[in-house]
């Protein structure tokens, strides 16, 4: 009987809690269609709803208010759409706020808008082009997500694409006179490989080399570093090379790239050294002392290849036929790791350099081939032995047989051997 | 003094002490019915006969085999690589484990479809029951030995299914597992039951079973008249056609020793997931593939404990065959056990294949 | 077979001879006879030579009497220095031994969890360094920094005597 009366004294409260909550925007712009709908239909996936800010911490303007006049006023606030050029310095009015950003992740960075204002997109949005990246164009609007989720944009899987929606877009290079097919030769690459097909996430992307917010081509100087900063050892061993100074004097990107190009980065063989696709007859004369130290180098990183190839193989068929050569086949991977540090010493262009490991690699394939060949050869003892006793076995049957019938002459047994069954 | 004259000197002097008189003459006078089915009594001397081998055998594994979580696999890992022959002597145990329990399958039906569990040989057929049963039994527990990932699974499969038997499943699979799950406790009892408990039940059942097979005399199946049958002499004549059987099991044992040895696989690691397409051996799959099939729910029980309990009372009936398949006269009801017989080959063949394929 | 100078049966007046079964020896007979005896003495004679040909070899332990086990010696306490590592192999896989100071010792999987090089001790970083990618692990298998998705396995490690023991991890 009370209950009625409770519930009308607490309404008022409930009006005052809907009215602190309270987003108009989202309000009246669900109720819309088209374009003016979509930002409400998006933002509940928004990673700053989910940090409690709404339609109003961006645009400005009273949320509280269900009348439009009031709602999207200029006096409140209210800066409707903003201009592109006017993008990243609304998103850095919270973002390069260290203080602000402490409240909500305290080890966020907070130097974007500086790194961005570095890079080609910022200069040039800068000067008035309203065609260059700002962060809506990668991170999206209404929708933005944080990177490592994997829905979002800038996700490593996603992130080649997101920037190919301008750089792979020839009408929009145009005017920029920057060549389109750096997507399309990056899919052809190990790393987009490892990404797409492997999943490894560690695999480098657009950003990985020209940075995010501060994107700009490495330069020629800093390639091999670039590189360097996973495949370490090749990039110490090519600094101290002779073609460093030569490739740095290169123009169109020196260092690694010489080679290996910047996008289209393929797998690695001897085919880069030798052959109608090697990279180093470019340069180097066929005849001369360079073209043949190339060739010697393919001469035998294919030689220990091929070697690990045929022990793989002789212990495999060793394994197949039953015979136990486990220890043999974990030693053949001492042989791959030599094979992988002749590959590396190649990038000292000092054949002296890469003996030592082929020279071990070579060793190893020798000693798990003897070991499968002694396991193929045991096996064939062991049919032998068999054989043998098969042999016995049979002769033993056949005077076994011959016995029985001197026993029992033809037409059944002795005669005096029929008694009654039980 | 000749060889001859030296073995009788022998003989005589064993003679004067060890009085043998009455088993020579057993073996002299014991003789093996001639008939159409005469080759099924092959089939029981070939059980004992890889009943041998296996003791022989395991004995020699037993030198270096070492029953530990740590050491089991490696053990037979050395074995396999290390010690001379020990491929062989391995590979011939664990085929003719598997041989063993065929070989026993088809003893039994021999002897379902031959009628010769009839009177006086009701005891014989039950010991007989309780040996293939031990032979099972010996299969699983020797098969957890080598601690290998397939083994491990197998038998967590094995003692999973034992829990859930109606009220003594748990304090059964507690027992067999000599804990709450498959790990070195279990290896320690397996162990146990696989060289100690199981090999003296079934050297008492066995020797009673041949006991009692010798007392009886060789069963002649009931199409064949009472008189008239002839006889073969046991010893020499079955007995050297029986070396011969025996000697082709042993070339065959060796071949498939050495042409296709028993693997090694990889050590069991408790905490990796169970590989795919985990089964156990082939002389279970029959039963598993039909505990498969039982719908997890039948109206109010468990289909798992339902097809436990059907499996147990299929067995006791089974056991009891000499009983339900002998009139008050003692003739035997041959239709309704030669049908049996067949339902019951057709189930655990047709099961058995269809565990592996699917 | 043979006759071996047995009375003969008691119960059914059979002789010795009439037990084997033997046929009435005649020469050419006695000649197929003595080849088939021959014959068989010797099948089953070396048959038997067959089988226990290598049950003989399995009874003569093996030079190396011990089964690989769960462990794996490190080498001498003395071979290894302060802040210095060394590949050893452990089962079918490398493992990398450090020594961090006098008295402590660490042992891991040195498997490198990204792409599977292997891995080394850096003595100038206290850390484990895989050379193919720069992945870079702390001394208890976490991950610092690079492409490597997931720790390196850790082992125990004992020291008996003057000898390192490595094992698995109960």
């Amino acid at each position: 009987m009370r209950a009625p009366f409770i519930a009308l004294l607490l309404a008022p409260l409930g009006l005052l809690a809907q009215q602190a909550a309270k987003n108009s925007c989202l309000n009246c712009h669900s109720a819309l269609d088209g374009e003016a709908q979509r930002p409400a239909l998006l933002i509940k996936n928004d990673v700053h709803t989910t940090n409690g800010l709404g339609c109003a911490d961006c645009h400005g303007g009273d949320p509280a208010s269900d009348d439009p006049g009031v709602a999207m006023n200029p006096a409140k606030g209210f800066i409707g759409k903003p201009a592109r050029t006017a993008i990243p310095k609304l998103c850095a009015r919270c973002h390069s706020d260290p203080n602000f950003m402490r409240k909500f992740r305290p080890q966020q960075r907070v130097d974007q808008f500086e790194l961005y204002q570095t890079s080609v997109h910022g200069k040039r949005l800068a000067e008035g082009d309203e065609n260059v990246a700002t962060c809506i164009d990668c991170h999206s609007v209404h929708e933005i997500r944080a990177v490592k989720d994997p829905a979002a944009p800038v996700y490593p899987l996603h992130l080649p694409e997101t920037c190919a929606r301008c750089h792979a877009d020839s009408k929009k290079m145009a005017k920029y006179g920057i060549p389109t097919n750096q997507f399309a030769e990056y899919q052809t690459s190990v790393h987009w490989n490892a990404l797409k097909v492997r999943g490894d996430l560690s695999a480098p992307t657009c950003a990985s080399c020209h940075g995010n917010h501060g994107a700009k081509p490495p330069q020629v100087e800093s390639v091999a570093a670039v590189c360097g900063s996973c495949h370490v050892l090749f990039a110490q061993l090519y600094q101290k090379s002779v073609h460093e100074p030569i490739f740095s004097a290169a123009s169109g990107g020196g260092g690694c790239i010489v080679c290996h190009s910047n996008h289209g980065i393929h797998q690695p063989s001897t085919a880069m050294l030798e052959g109608p696709k090697a990279v180093c007859s470019q340069c180097h004369d066929a005849g001369t002392p360079g073209a043949k130290t190339a060739v010697e180098m393919a001469g035998w990183l294919d030689g220990l290849d091929s070697a690990l190839k045929h022990s793989e193989s002789v212990l495999a068929e060793a394994d197949k036929a039953g015979m136990e050569v486990s220890e043999a086949q974990a030693k053949l991977s001492d042989g791959r790791d030599d094979l992988v540090k002749a590959r590396l010493a190649l990038h000292a262009f000092q054949p002296v350099d890469m003996k030592k490991p082929i020279d071990a690699g070579m060793a190893v394939a020798s000693e798990t081939l003897h070991a499968g060949q002694a396991a193929l050869h045991e096996k064939d003892v062991r049919r032998m032995g068999l054989a043998i006793s098969v042999v016995f076995i049979g002769i033993t049957i056949f005077a076994i047989w011959a016995l029985i019938r001197r026993l029992e002459p033809k037409g059944g047994l002795p005669r005096d051997a029929s008694t009654t069954p039980r | 003094m000749t060889a001859t004259e030296a073995r009788a000197k022998a003989a005589s002097w064993l003679e004067e002490r060890l009085d043998l008189s009455a088993v020579r003459e057993a073996i002299g006078h014991k003789t093996v019915p001639v008939h159409s089915a005469t080759r099924w009594y092959y089939f029981g001397g070939m059980t004992l006969f890889l009943f041998a081998i296996q003791i022989i055998t395991g004995i020699l594994l037993m030198l270096y085999y070492r029953p530990t979580v740590s050491e089991a696999f490696e053990s037979v890992q050395f074995i396999m690589t290390r010690v001379q022959f020990g491929w062989l002597i391995r590979s011939i145990h664990s085929w003719s484990a598997n041989l063993l329990i065929f070989i026993a399958f088809v003893h039994m039906f021999s002897v379902v479809f031959t009628h010769a569990y009839r009177k006086p040989r009701e005891l014989t057929w039950l010991t007989g029951i309780a040996l293939l049963g031990l032979m099972l039994f010996f299969g699983f527990s020797g098969y957890l030995l080598p601690w290998n990932k397939i083994s491990y699974f197998a038998t967590k499969v094995g003692t999973d299914v034992a829990a859930n038997a109606p009220l003594v499943g748990p304090a059964i699979a507690r027992f067999l597992r000599g804990g709450d799950d498959v790990g070195g406790a279990t290896l320690t009892r397996f162990f146990a039951f696989h060289v100690m408990i199981l090999p003296l039940t079934a050297l008492l059942l066995v020797g009673l079973h041949i006991l009692l097979v010798q007392q009886h005399g060789m069963s002649t199946p009931p199409w064949i008249g009472p008189s008239g049958v002839r006889q073969m002499r046991f010893f020499p004549n079955f007995f050297l056609r029986e070396l011969m059987v025996w000697y082709c099991a042993l070339a065959a044992l060796g071949a498939l020793a050495a042409i296709f040895p028993w693997e090694l696989g990889d050590k069991a690691d408790p905490f990796a997931s169970a590989p795919a397409g985990i089964r156990p051996e082939w002389y279970f799959l029959a039963q598993f593939y039909t505990l498969k099939l039982i719908p997890s729910h039948v109206w109010i029980f468990e289909g798992e404990i339902l097809g436990i309990l059907g499996f147990g009372l299929l067995a006791l009936g089974w056991a009891l065959l000499p009983f339900w398949g002998t009139d008050q006269v003692g003739a035997a009801r041959t239709r309704l056990v030669a049908g049996a017989g067949v339902v019951m080959v057709s189930y655990l063949a047709a099961f058995t294949v269809l565990g592996y394929v699917k | 077979m043979e006759k071996d100078g047995q009375q003969g049966c008691q119960q059914c007046g059979k002789s010795a001879e009439g037990l084997s079964g033997a046929a009435p020896s005649n020469d050419p007979e006695q000649s197929r006879r003595s080849l088939l005896s021959w014959l068989l003495g010797g099948g089953v004679a070396a048959s038997l030579a067959s089988f226990f040909y290598p049950v003989i070899h399995f009874l003569n332990p093996p030079h190396i009497s011990e089964a690989a086990v769960d462990e794996v010696s490190g080498g001498k306490v003395e071979d290894l220095k302060p802040n210095s590592g060394k590949i050893v192999r452990f089962g079918n896989k490398p493992a990398l031994l450090v020594r961090v100071s006098d008295t402590e010792w660490k042992a891991l999987s040195a498997v490198c969890t990204h792409l599977n090089c292997t891995v080394q001790y850096q003595p100038s970083t206290r850390l484990i360094w895989c050379a193919c990618h720069n992945g870079m692990y702390d001394l208890t298998g976490r991950v610092v920094s690079g492409p490597p998705p997931k720790p390196l396995d850790e082992y125990a490690v004992k020291v008996r005597g003057d000898e390192v023991v490595i094992s698995r991890r109960a």
